[in-house]
């Protein structure tokens, strides 16, 4: 029997039993859509956070004062030994180190603001000009820290959007004093509303420059410093040099930290992975569902469809023969489904992108795939049992009845 | 050409062992026109069985044209079966989603042979049994003598040796099986053997051989010299 033969002889069948046919291609479909959303739900995810870290640019080295235990560990934290400092003064020479574009300093500790008698606990970081690009942050009025010696301990500060509001209400901000802690410092910016980043409620936030906050807070060390490479290339360079001159600063001792951005991406990006295959897995399931919703339709229409097989058999069919058209037929029926479900799944996830703008929500290729290849794998896998109960029939007793 | 050689079948039906047949030995010449009778039970459909290789005997041999038939493997039998029988039944068992000429081409689909050749003999032998203007209905849109047409060009499709008919006529009226009967007695005139199961003594009774069986053995053979 010719290949077209069985093709065209299982599709006569899939489109005489029409509504069973549309039922069984719906479920297919279902499961295969839903692998497409879920996976592409969770792809979306790691696009958004990566392109997060994209934001912050790409070719960023963070030193963080004490010495990880484990990878992953939040430095000397974490392991109970107090880390030696990393001042000011640290950061000042990785500036010259080459390949770097931009060394900046950061503080960040929670303080009281008030002005005009009303206050307010807010995070205060100190650090300068260059937290603009590094943080992507936007100004709505003023200006942001001067460019000047990091060591010089301005009075100034930038302010957050909700700090504004809540502190100044109507009014402008721009020229007052506000009262940070002690000292008193006139805001020369406010920022715009832009929601949080990296877990830092943006508008709460209030800027001053890192030496003032040194002063104010009594701080020895800085929480970190983050560096921009020059290119993604120089990056490796910048962690080594880093790490060597600190080392020297610090009479031999390795004792900071150094994240690259890569990094804390890649485990990001591994977590994400995680997640995408396990909504992939999950969604499988219901392609398992369909399976056994094949096999069942498949058994049914084997006792539908008894005295056919007989004659089949009677008129020269072999048992391999009637095993192949009943295959075919499942591999139809999971086929047609799966592309209904690839593309009701491409639809999903526009869907998806048009309810979430910012989630680049696109099925992995691999995951689109894998849906419609599993999709035929499954239909065939549970067609096995009732294809051969067909090919087993007795044609004498099949061609008996009715 | 058919060499039944004792034949027994036996089926287990719950507790009890049924003797559908009980040694039946059989000669039937190419060409030969034999009528199997008997009541309901007496064996004919399972000897009928037999013969086509759609049933295999308990014990006793079977040879089909000189060749042992009585265990072939599955693909083999569905070989013998596809070139040299064809079968005609009571209730035609056409498949219903195919069209009439689709049902016709079905043997020659199973044996694999190229679609333009399919075509041609279809067609030949749906005008030489005056259906070919119905070639393109489906058999509910047919009436009882045509589906039987229908059938029997199945049958002949791949120029069988031997037409095994069982109760060919007993789902149509008396005319409608009296000229399907003609249809089948002029294939045998062509030299195609035809065995013709029935209970029906006046059918029966046109065949030159009439076989008649009782309790799954042959009772009488008029033609048992031959």
């Amino acid at each position: 029997m010719r290949f077209s033969d069985v093709a065209r002889f299982a599709w006569r069948s899939l489109t005489a039993y029409r509504s069973r046919t549309l039922l069984i291609v719906l479920a297919m479909a279902i499961g295969v859509a839903a692998v497409v959303v879920l996976t592409s739900l969770g792809e979306g995810a790691r696009v958004y956070v990566r392109n997060q870290f994209m934001s912050l640019g790409t070719n960023l080295v963070v030193i963080i004062p004490g010495r990880a235990e484990t990878f992953g560990g939040s430095g000397g934290m974490m392991s109970g030994r107090t880390p030696r400092d990393l001042t000011l003064d640290d950061a000042l020479a990785l500036r010259r180190l080459r390949g770097v574009k931009r060394v900046v300093p950061l503080n960040l500790v929670s303080g009281e603001v008030s002005w005009n008698g009303r206050r307010r606990d807010v995070p205060v970081a100190g650090s300068t000009d260059d937290l603009l690009h590094l943080w992507d942050l936007h100004l709505a009025v003023g200006e942001f820290l001067p460019a000047q010696d990091p060591r010089r301990a301005t009075s100034v500060c930038v302010i957050g959007w909700r700090v504004r509001e809540e502190l100044f209400g109507a009014r402008s901000a721009l020229g007052e004093l506000l009262r940070i802690g002690d000292r008193r410092f006139r805001v020369i910016g406010v920022l715009k509303q832009q929601g949080e980043f990296l877990g830092l409620d943006i508008d709460e936030l209030t800027v001053i420059p890192v030496a003032s906050a040194q002063a104010l807070f009594n701080l020895h060390s800085l929480l970190r410093v983050a560096m921009e490479a020059g290119g993604r290339e120089d990056v490796p360079a910048v962690k080594d040099g880093a790490l060597r001159l600190l080392r020297e600063r610090h009479q031999g001792e390795s004792d900071v930290t150094v994240i690259t951005e890569d990094a804390v991406a890649g485990a990001f990006d591994r977590v994400l992975v995680a997640l995408t295959l396990a909504l992939g897995g999950i969604a499988s399931i219901s392609l398992a569902v369909a399976g056994i919703l094949i096999m069942n339709v498949m058994l049914i229409a084997v006792a539908q469809r008894t005295s056919e097989i007989g004659l089949l058999k009677a008129i020269g069919a072999s048992a391999e023969q009637i095993r192949a058209v009943f295959v075919t037929e499942a591999a139809l029926l999971s086929a047609v489904g799966g592309i209904a479900g690839s593309l009701l799944g491409q639809l999903g996830s526009w869907a998806v992108r048009r309810a979430y703008p910012t989630l680049p929500a696109f099925a992995p290729a691999w995951a689109a795939v894998a849906a419609l290849v599993l999709a035929i794998v499954t239909g065939i896998a549970f067609c096995v049992l009732p294809a051969r109960r067909a090919a087993q029939l007795d044609p004498a007793s099949a061609l008996a009845r009715r | 050409m058919i060499a039944l050689t004792e034949v027994r079948r036996e089926f287990r039906v719950g507790d009890d062992d049924v003797h559908a047949l009980r040694g039946v030995s059989l000669d039937i010449a190419a060409g030969e026109y034999a009528s199997i009778m008997g009541p309901s039970g007496s064996g004919k459909s399972t000897l009928l069985n037999i013969i086509g290789l759609l049933d295999r005997p308990s014990s006793g041999s079977y040879q089909l044209d000189g060749e042992d038939v009585t265990s072939l493997d599955d693909l083999r039998a569905a070989q013998v079966r596809r070139e040299k029988i064809g079968f005609v039944f009571q209730f035609f068992h056409l498949v219903p989603r195919l069209t009439a000429a689709e049902n016709v081409e079905l043997p020659l689909m199973l044996a694999g042979v190229a679609p333009g050749e399919r075509a041609a003999k279809v067609d030949g032998l749906l005008r030489e049994f005056g259906i070919a203007r119905r070639a393109r209905h489906r058999p509910d849109q047919l009436s009882g003598g045509e589906r039987q047409r229908v059938a029997i060009a199945r049958a002949m499709v791949m120029q069988p040796a031997a037409i095994l008919a069982d109760e060919p006529t007993g789902n149509l009226d008396q005319n409608t099986g009296k000229e399907v009967l003609h249809l089948l007695e002029e294939l045998n005139a062509r030299g195609v053997a035809l065995i013709l199961v029935t209970h029906d003594p006046q059918l029966g009774g046109r065949a030159r051989r009439q076989i008649r069986m009782v309790d799954g053995e042959i009772q009488s053979d008029s033609g048992a010299s031959s």
